[in-house]
């Protein structure tokens, strides 16, 4: 890769000196190391660190990306090693204490947009590592746009508050009655992945609902799904072996990622090891989720059944199956699908408003989509064949009325993404 | 001013089937390929979603996917003694474009030519004698042998995930199969699509006559299938709208469908859309190319310089552009000499409609797939003697239920009134109970010293160059056949029970404005010869040897059968060759 010598030069000699500041690491390895930047490479595709602070076609790492948070939109900094713009300044607790604590280089707090709360459960030594990895890209000078938080977001000191509530510093503490296989899922689930950070809902004021952990919830105009093992919204019906080939492949016998989780597994779960992805796996498939299996199945009325029914035979039952079984690896199975059956049903209304295309991975390359029926199928329409698919082939789930199809329509005809 | 790009080592001219075959093949060799299309970017789940791709007045009716004649268009006439005209509006073919070119909108028929298809000239002389043939037929050999594409037939079956059943497995006859073809190393990647009620009929009469029938080679998938790359194919839900029409199902073999995705995921691929190539430009000497220069969509020119230039586009442009670039001498039918042009051929297509008791056949007409079949291959090529027959050449038939859309399935009986009440009844009795085979009867067509391409000396494009002029007319030859051909498949027919047929033989002279097939082949033709061929067996240009021509523009005469596999196994005959000889030392595969 490019690289600019003397800012490079210069890069170092201010690493050296916050070294000798830093200095109670006097055995630190060598940020110069391969050994320590491929290890910061590996845990920077945990982390994904480039989904948030790339921009689609821009420089790795020069920030710029707009993150949409309830409280507004954050632009992503600049990570890249440039002196002025990026971070080639700071020293190295300077950058510990923004993965690790939420503490900017200036002092402020920072927003929980970054998932320092997530990242705290790394080590010292994952986070230098990640930091020298950093270091070895190319510096981009390219300065951030100012975040648009309307007051009093824009108040960074409540974030002070905010931690208080919400924010429990630490590394992670292995639990030595489970498995070696489990404890790594679990670091990598809570830490470098951050997976709650989508799949735990959040409270008003942004902070996870603990006792809802990893359940499912709505951001960014999708519904993100419960990756617990519920049978019914959950893993429950995937295998550990499923849950790793989707992470890995973007795609298995049942279902495929699209939306925002297809950039999660191009960016960062298609490049894990493989261990890795089977630890994850391993780790969600022991979560009990809220047991929902037992749950009645709310009555969808005869009329809005025949109507669904006959919409999916017309529009759907060419690839899904009139048995809802789909293709494996290639249409998915809406019989064996948790997403379908979500109680927030926020994302399969989308879907069907607005298409979706699945991932392209090396080992799936074929990236299957899902046209949009927006244009030809009404919100009655709409309600009707979800309420159908919902609701056959052993599947149970709340009703939808025509008017969340209403308010979902409303919601993404706006939206760029 | 025409705008310098950065040198690649290949450019790659048109994106249909054999421009993805070419760049996948020569990026696996590490080569930094781009290709050039001048049509839209087309991809299937968002190009031909199921939401409105079965829309028979778009895409059938007003040709949606097909060129703009006011972006390019043809002369044609009949005959050397006429004035020719310009193609207004597209009939007797329709010129693919945009990324997936005709692999878009074909119907997916993937049948292997005969074994002495290849050698045509040769085995025909020998078996019937020199005077057998008429005087003005240039009909030739390949120069390439069946044995030599078996295995590229068996990478693009294999490619495509072709549904069939095997008919001769390494020189054993399999039963069920066509028992014609040449040995084949390994069974289809999947098993025969199922046959509807009609075409379980005619297997029935065919067996009946003493025919032996046999399920259509077909890239409609019968089942799922994953390919040697990745992609990902599913089973065809025979919903009748394939030829015309691109496929989301995801189960008709195409560019978009078995490549596309796993191409672009490569870094050293590039593709340029609505760019239309100009010219392949040459040194001084006239020699070598040296890149090729195209017009975007905002009129600029730009040169794109290559050390390889693939010509990947449909059969007639392949042959405008090398007429455009002077490259090889044009054709002259009056002196008999110079190569482009020559041995322009089609295909001899006709059907037979049969109207059955409605009382007793119910065909559900609008189950179909676009290479669905039941086909015999007794009459094709020379399969049998024709001796006594007084023509070559031959074809097969076979009942091929593609859909009955609404628009143009309004087949009546011959005799019924062309409007009114007693046409809308018969046309309500008639809908379940037709057979109605499409192009039923698939004969060859083979090549004539006057039928030919050549440049028009009247009418330009919109860059002020001649327009390329088409000289074509049916033959006494193809005439005979198709008269022979489509009486035994009316036999046939009959046989299943119709109590009504019509039978409508293609006859002279040779009519541009219905559709026939869009199969049409030569022009730029390969061979043994530099004086009787564009191309080395090879497709190598024999004047420039850094430039290679893919697609049925290189067939010396076209056999009676769809051309889109041999078209295939020739690109993976010649990457091939590029591969394992040429990269090593660029330079000319063969002395001329």
């Amino acid at each position: 890769m490019y690289r600019d010598h003397r800012a490079r030069a210069f890069g170092l000699a201010i690493r050296l000196s916050a070294t000798l500041v830093l200095d109670a690491s006097a055995g630190s390895p060598d940020q110069q190391e391969f050994t320590v930047i491929e290890r910061g490479r590996y845990v920077s595709i945990l982390s994904d660190c480039g989904g948030c602070h790339t921009v689609a076609g821009g420089k790795p790492f020069a920030g710029g990306r707009p993150i949409e948070t309830p409280f507004g939109i954050i632009v992503s900094p600049n990570i890249t090693p440039d002196l002025e713009t990026g971070i080639g300044a700071w020293s190295d607790k300077q950058f510990d204490d923004a993965l690790r604590r939420g503490i900017g280089w200036t002092g402020v707090h920072l927003y929980p947009a970054m998932p320092y709360n997530a990242y705290t459960r790394m080590s010292s030594d994952d986070v230098l590592a990640i930091r020298a990895y950093v270091s070895s890209l190319e510096p981009v000078r390219q300065s951030r746009n100012p975040n648009t938080l309307p007051f009093p977001f824009n108040v960074r000191s409540l974030m002070a508050v905010w931690n208080k509530l919400y924010f429990t510093a630490g590394e992670f503490k292995a639990d030595p009655s489970k498995s070696k296989e489990w404890n790594r899922g679990k670091f990598i689930v809570d830490g470098p992945a951050h997976c709650g950070a989508c799949h735990t809902p959040k409270t008003i004021l942004g902070g996870d609902q603990g006792d809802h952990y990893l359940q499912g919830a709505n951001l960014q105009g999708w519904s993100a799904p419960d990756i617990t093992n519920d049978p019914r919204t959950g893993l429950g019906g995937w295998t550990a072996e499923d849950v790793a080939l989707y992470l890995k492949t973007g795609h298995n016998r049942f279902s495929a990622a699209t939306g925002p989780m297809a950039e999660a597994v191009e960016l960062s779960t298609s490049k894990m090891a493989d261990a890795d992805t089977l630890a994850i796996a391993i780790y969600l498939k022991t979560l009990p989720g809220k047991g929902s299996e037992g749950r009645a199945p709310s009555p969808i009325g005869d009329d809005m059944m025949a109507a669904g029914n006959a919409i999916y035979r017309d529009q759907c039952s060419a690839c899904h199956g009139i048995e809802g079984k789909g293709v494996a690896y290639l249409f998915p199975s809406l019989g064996a699908s948790a997403m379908v059956r979500s109680d927030d049903p926020t994302t399969v209304i989308r879907i069907l408003l607005r298409g979706a295309r699945s991932v392209s991975t090396k080992a799936e390359p074929t990236a299957p989509g899902m046209p949009s029926y927006g244009g030809q199928l009404d919100d009655h329409q709409i309600a009707a064949v979800l309420n159908y698919v919902r609701n056959s082939w052993g599947s149970a789930s709340p009703a939808i009325e025509a008017t969340d199809v209403t308010r979902v329509r409303s919601q993404v005809t706006s939206r760029a993404d | 001013m025409v705008k310098k790009l950065p040198r690649k080592d290949v450019v790659v001219v048109g994106f249909g089937w054999t421009g993805a075959i070419m760049a996948n093949e020569l990026t696996d060799e590490g080569l930094d390929v781009i290709a050039i299309e001048r049509g839209p970017w087309r991809d299937a789940p968002t190009d031909f979603p199921p939401t409105y791709m079965q829309d028979e007045l778009r895409y059938r009716v007003r040709h949606e996917l097909f060129l703009r004649p006011d972006q390019l268009t043809f002369t044609f006439r009949n005959t050397m003694s006429q004035t020719a005209l310009p193609i207004r509006s597209w009939g007797a073919f329709m010129p693919p474009n945009g990324v997936g070119g005709g692999g878009v909108h074909w119907n997916g028929e993937m049948w292997r030519f005969l074994p002495s298809d290849f050698v045509l000239k040769t085995h025909l002389t020998e078996r019937y004698g020199e005077s057998f043939l008429p005087s003005d037929m240039t009909i030739q050999d390949w120069g390439v042998t069946y044995d030599d594409l078996e295995p590229h037939y068996d990478r693009f079956e294999y490619l495509c995930g072709t549904s069939g059943t095997a008919g001769n497995l390494g020189g054993g006859i399999q039963e069920g199969g066509n028992p014609f073809e040449g040995p084949r190393s390994r069974p289809y990647p999947t098993p025969a699509q199922q046959q509807p009620f009609s075409h379980t009929l005619f297997g029935k009469a065919a067996r009946e006559l003493g025919y032996k029938p046999f399920p259509q080679p077909s890239g409609n998938l019968s089942q799922a299938y994953t390919n040697p790359l990745g992609m990902r194919l599913g089973p065809c839900t025979y919903c009748g709208f394939c030829e015309w029409f691109g496929c989301s199902n995801y189960s008709k073999a195409s560019p978009q469908t078995t490549i596309l995705p796993y191409l672009i995921r490569k870094s050293n691929f590039s593709l340029r859309d609505n760019s239309e190539v100009i010219r392949i430009n040459l040194d001084r000497a006239g020699r070598h190319a040296t890149g090729v220069t195209f017009v975007d969509s905002s009129g600029d020119e730009w040169e794109q310089p290559a050390d390889l230039v693939i010509l990947s586009a449909y059969a007639l442009f392949n042959v405008q552009l090398l007429l455009h670039s002077k490259i090889g001498q044009p054709y002259d039918p009056v002196t008999n000499t110079g190569v482009v042009g020559r041995n322009y051929t089609h295909q001899t297509v006709s059907t037979v409609n049969g109207f059955f008791d409605n009382k007793k056949f119910n065909f559900n007409p609008f189950i179909g797939s676009g290479s669905i079949g039941m086909c015999i291959d007794e009459f094709n090529g020379d399969n049998f003697d024709h001796g006594p027959l007084g023509f070559v050449g031959g074809g097969y038939v076979g009942q091929v239920q593609t859909g009955a859309r609404p628009i143009e399935s309004t087949l009546v009986p011959p005799g019924t009134p062309r409007w009114g009440v007693d046409w809308k009844k018969a046309v309500k009795d008639n809908y379940l109970s037709t057979v109605k085979p499409g192009a039923g009867v698939h004969g060859s067509f083979y090549a004539y010293r006057d039928i030919y391409l050549d440049l028009d000396p009247t009418y330009k494009d919109r860059f002020g160059r001649p327009l390329m002029r088409i000289t074509m007319d049916l033959k006494e030859n193809e005439i005979k056949q198709n008269k022979f051909l489509t009486d035994k498949f009316a036999e046939i027919i009959k046989t299943m029970g119709a109590e009504k047929l019509a039978v409508q033989y293609r006859t002279g002279p040779y009519d541009i404005t219905a559709y026939q097939t869009t199969h049409l082949n030569g022009g730029a033709v390969m061979g043994t010869d530099p004086k009787t061929s564009v191309l080395n067996r090879y497709l190598q240009s024999w004047d420039v040897p850094n430039l290679f021509v893919m697609g049925a523009s290189a067939f010396p005469q076209n056999a009676g059968y769809n051309p889109t596999l041999t078209v295939g196994a020739l690109a993976y005959w010649s990457a091939a060759a590029i591969r394992t000889q040429y990269l090593k030392s660029p330079g000319r595969l063969l002395d001329v």
